[in-house]
């Protein structure tokens, strides 16, 4: 009764135009709440009264960071559905956010040293917050991998899938590794319950930042999801018609 | 507005490299995502649309020699 309304989506024409029709909203958005955002925070956002301007940093390296994770979380939970139940399109979900979340992994990563840099006095130390983050960026390079090493889409699903699943012991090890290990990085200070640590005139441009964020995440899901479903159905009729009458308004 | 000139924006409090790299490299790796993503949705219809042309040439091609070989075998009656 509860999976009813969701059956039709598991139909890969249908999901095909629905994640189309969504699509340029998610764009729009994104681009709409990036350029508010970043402008913020470059400009407008107060500096931090013992980390100076490189603070404005953070509003790159915590939305990556949460989103590397949440995408993660996305993958895996797409993994296990396709695993139990079969769903080729959680196949197809699972293989388009795997290179969305590896790309914001770096950057994570990337801003990180930028910022360990001026503050800590080193790009980077093999401590437990970054260097778990380092091996989430492997994991999604070796599902990636895996994707891509089969022709049997079913198969590299399957493999990648699993993959993906072992990995997932990485996500607390992540988030609870400034409290487990006495570590150089810094402890949490927008995803404490209650109050975050921290003043409104920088949590709001954080705020607008990683919503920005998160919109481009779903647009850029939205895109490769499609090229996914294309690549997997690329022999049935509705794809051969869809292709056929597109070509056709083009070459007009 | 926190800075009073442009070279003050620029040197960001003296970190202004630090600060500057963090972006440049985060705009350009999810300018290059972006890009990868619209090019493979391109490249994957353009395919598709090629192996339906191929296919329709390769059907006219086998009709026009059932065609000839079913006259060549009247002609020889």
């Amino acid at each position: 009764m509860m999976w009813k309304w969701l059956h039709p989506y598991a139909n890969p024409e249908v999901s095909y135009h629905f994640a189309g029709k969504i699509l340029p909203w998610c764009a729009r958005f994104a681009f709409a709440f990036l350029t508010i955002g970043i402008t913020w925070a470059l400009l407008f956002a107060p500096a931090d009264y013992q980390q100076g301007d490189t603070f404005r940093i953070f509003y790159l390296h915590v939305p990556a960071a949460m989103l590397s994770m949440g995408i993660y979380l996305g993958m895996a939970i797409a993994a296990l559905s396709s695993l139990v139940w079969q769903l080729k399109l959680a196949d197809a979900s699972a293989a388009a956010m795997a290179p969305i979340g590896a790309t914001f992994t770096f950057i994570a990563l990337l801003t990180g040293a930028a910022w360990g840099k001026p503050m800590w006095g080193t790009w980077w130390i093999w401590d437990a917050r970054l260097t778990s983050e380092l091996i989430l960026l492997f994991l999604y390079l070796g599902v990636m991998a895996l994707h891509n090493a089969f022709e049997d889409k079913t198969l590299a699903g399957k493999a990648a899938g699993i993959l993906a699943l072992v990995g997932v012991i990485n996500l607390p090890i992540i988030k609870y590794s400034v409290e487990w290990w006495n570590t150089l990085h810094q402890g949490a200070t927008v995803s404490k319950l209650g109050q975050p640590s921290m003043t409104a005139d920088m949590f709001w441009p954080f705020l607008v930042c990683f919503i920005g964020f998160a919109f481009l995440v779903t647009t850029l899901i939205c895109l490769r999801f499609r090229t996914e479903i294309l690549n997997r159905n690329s022999m049935r009729p509705w794809v051969r018609e869809l292709v056929t009458t597109e070509e056709q308004t083009h070459a007009v | 507005m926190q800075f009073d000139s442009i070279s003050a924006f620029l040197d960001m409090g003296g970190y202004g490299f630090y600060v500057w790299l963090s972006y440049g490299v985060s705009i350009i790796a999810l300018a290059l995502l972006v890009f990868f993503s619209i090019n493979s949705h391109k490249k994957i219809k353009q395919q598709i649309a090629q192996r339906i042309k191929r296919e329709a040439k390769l059907r006219q091609a086998a009709e026009l020699q059932k065609a000839q070989t079913s006259t060549d075998i009247s002609n020889n009656i």
